[in-house]
């Protein structure tokens, strides 16, 4: 009789990823969007080098998840708060993590002159189409005719505007090196979005300028669906109105092999 | 060091400088701007950090960012822009950081104007922003005062971990007065052990002002509380002119103050028996120092260049034991001596009362002044 295989150790948990439980909803990709972040900074070995600075909103407890220093900024302001923190300590890696109220609304100001200023930082941008923490309103991003507690009978353009694409937006910006949309909806795609979070970290390593990758992402909690239908909805109704794709890529980062 | 003709925005702002700041991040605004421009030629000379913000509220939330690291960091402003700020003095207040912000206030409500006021008073001293702390709040007369402030404000906030505040009116940012600068301070410090860096080989480290557990928040409320009472007893500060046999007592601070003493100095040629208490912290405010000045005199004057903010203050310490009269003027209007020695001469020959209230009976007598009636 063959002697079984020795177990092998497939899947454990990084080391930029503490061992707390995270309060996001099942099914939300929050988690997923984490730990690619906590898998890019240990292949890269920048845990220990890394400053994270954590918005208002689901993410607000981000901090205990991930293990390595961060700090929490007030609403829409951690583009600030990560400049104030990297012209202090320019040799260091810092990054934000801010989700669509927070980055394209009341934090608009501050991530346009951050991208303006080229400023060496990476931001990582969860757009779920929704206010999550706060039961579920109408963001910046709320696709037209989407019903939210603060549009219940659907965003009126006509009333309440367009949906804001962040990633072309910042792809204007000449301090922009690296814009990016992708998606975590497949796990064909959650690959793609982790190979995009890499990039970026190489982007401000390498002082290449001021990187972003935007997440479509869901909230099955406040979408009032499923988590596999969620999954489905970010493929059927997002991405027609947030095409993944690459908005800029300076020419330096493109000849990146990663 | 020898004594240099210098503004006092420009004052400050080197005076920061050699105090060992290493990050500012501010936004122009007047009659602040000279401080913000001095600091864009010389910061990036001696290799430390400077940053023009694309608005108030992005340059105290990079101060507040830099405050992590332990850097000695510092934004200024004037009233409006001030506003702006509350957000962020709140949110590194509640983390319990140390920072550094120059109000150099100017006349309001709204856009008000550029002229100097003290219109800011319950803004910065009682204000600060939502939540329950105080700010350490340092009001200079005159352009030396305003370079020793800056000096000292580093220093306490670092003590005290917490948010300091030199609240200049417009006047001391503006004027040009002899002064002496201090040495420079070597940069080398000790990051504290607090402080968010990235650092290789120790455990995670995590600043914030958020306690989702009200019994969280609230030991946290206590620590700075505490820590405010070590404030409350070892950093009030005043500076006491012509006190000793004072009948009257004129209270002022910043331009206000410096004033009134010259209008004391008249008053007393012609022997009027006044002296100046010119409170130097607002917060902490030396309620207890005026107090006692309460057992002696026969009445108290307060100068402001607003509607009697301080004045609160002032009742509070003296407790109607005697009158206590206001003589202010208001959006970036300045008293000229002669105004306040008139209040002198009627508080020392008027018939007073205890119980009528002075901004009342003031405002009737400016706006007699002003021909408003």
């Amino acid at each position: 009789m063959a002697t079984p295989a020795p177990p092998q150790l497939v899947y454990s948990r990084p080391k930029s990823l503490s061992d707390t439980p995270t309060t996001y909803c099942p099914g939300c990709t929050h988690g997923v969007a984490h730990r690619l972040i906590a898998e890019v900074l240990d292949e890269m070995d920048l845990r220990e080098r890394t400053i994270g600075v954590a918005p208002v909103g689901c993410s607000v407890f981000a901090y205990y998840f991930f293990d390595f220093d961060f700090v929490e900024a007030a609403h829409g302001r951690a583009p600030a708060m990560a400049t104030g923190i990297k012209r202090v300590l320019p040799d260091r890696i810092v990054f934000t993590y801010q989700g669509d109220g927070d980055l394209a609304s009341i934090g608009m100001g501050e991530i346009m002159h951050v991208a303006a200023r080229g400023e060496n930082i990476t931001v990582v941008f969860i757009n779920n189409a929704i206010y999550g923490m706060t039961g579920g309103q109408m963001a910046p991003t709320t696709l037209p005719g989407q019903k939210t507690t603060s549009s219940p009978l659907g965003r009126d353009v006509e009333q309440s505007g367009f949906p804001v694409r962040m990633a072309e937006v910042l792809a204007t910006m000449e301090g922009t090196g690296y814009s990016v949309r992708r998606s975590l909806h497949d796990p064909k795609n959650v690959r793609l979005a982790k190979k995009a979070i890499r990039t970026a970290f190489e982007v401000q390593v390498r002082g290449l300028g001021f990187s972003i990758v935007e997440l479509l992402s869901t909230c099955p909690t406040n979408w009032g669906l499923t988590p596999r239908q969620s999954l489905a909805w970010v493929e059927e109704h997002m991405i027609p109105v947030y095409p993944i794709g690459d908005y800029k890529v300076s020419s330096s980062i493109a000849e990146l092999k990663i | 060091m020898a004594r240099e003709l210098l503004k006092g925005n420009i004052a400050m702002a080197e005076a920061a400088i050699r105090a060992g700041l290493e990050a500012y991040f501010g936004y122009p605004i007047t009659p602040q701007t000279e401080l913000l421009e001095w600091m864009s030629l010389r910061m990036p000379e001696l290799g430390r950090a400077f940053l023009q913000a694309e608005s108030e509220v992005a340059a105290i939330n990079m101060v507040y960012g830099a405050a992590c690291t332990g850097a000695r960091v510092m934004s200024s402003s004037s009233s409006p822009g001030v506003s702006l700020m509350m957000e962020g003095i709140s949110y590194i207040a509640g983390t319990e950081l140390p920072a550094v912000l120059i109000d150099v206030v100017r006349g309001g409500p709204g856009l008000g104007n550029i002229a100097p006021s003290q219109g800011d008073y319950n803004q910065i001293v009682h204000g600060g922003g939502h939540g329950d702390f105080h700010p350490i709040v340092l009001a200079p007369s005159s352009v030396q005062e305003a370079i020793d402030l800056t000096v000292l404000s580093f220093d306490l906030a670092e003590k005290y971990r917490s948010i300091a505040i030199v609240m200049a009116d417009g006047n001391i940012g503006q004027m040009m007065e002899p002064a002496e600068l201090p040495p420079m301070r070597p940069l080398e410090r000790k990051a504290p052990d607090w402080a968010v860096r990235g650092e290789v080989g120790r455990e995670r480290r995590i600043l914030h002002s958020i306690y989702i557990i009200p019994e969280n928040e609230e030991v946290t409320n206590i620590r700075i509380l505490e820590r405010w009472q070590q404030v409350l007893a070892n950093e009030v500060r005043y500076k006491e002119y012509y006190l000793d046999d004072a009948e009257i007592v004129i209270v002022g601070y910043g331009s206000a103050g410096r004033i009134s003493l010259s209008a004391i100095r008249a008053a007393r040629t012609a022997g009027i028996k006044v002296g100046l208490f010119r409170p130097i912290s607002l917060s902490p405010y030396p309620y207890a120092q005026l107090s006692e000045l309460a057992r002696n005199a026969q009445a108290f004057l307060v100068v402001e260049m607003n509607t009697g903010q301080m004045l609160e203050d002032v009742h509070l310490a003296v407790s109607k034991r005697v009158p206590v009269e206001f003589y202010g003027r208001l959006g970036g209007m300045v008293p000229f001596p002669e105004e306040i020695l008139g209040e002198i001469q009627r508080i020392a020959h008027e018939p007073l009362s205890i119980d009528a209230d002075p901004r009342q009976a003031w405002m009737q007598r400016l706006k007699t002044m002003l021909n408003l009636n």
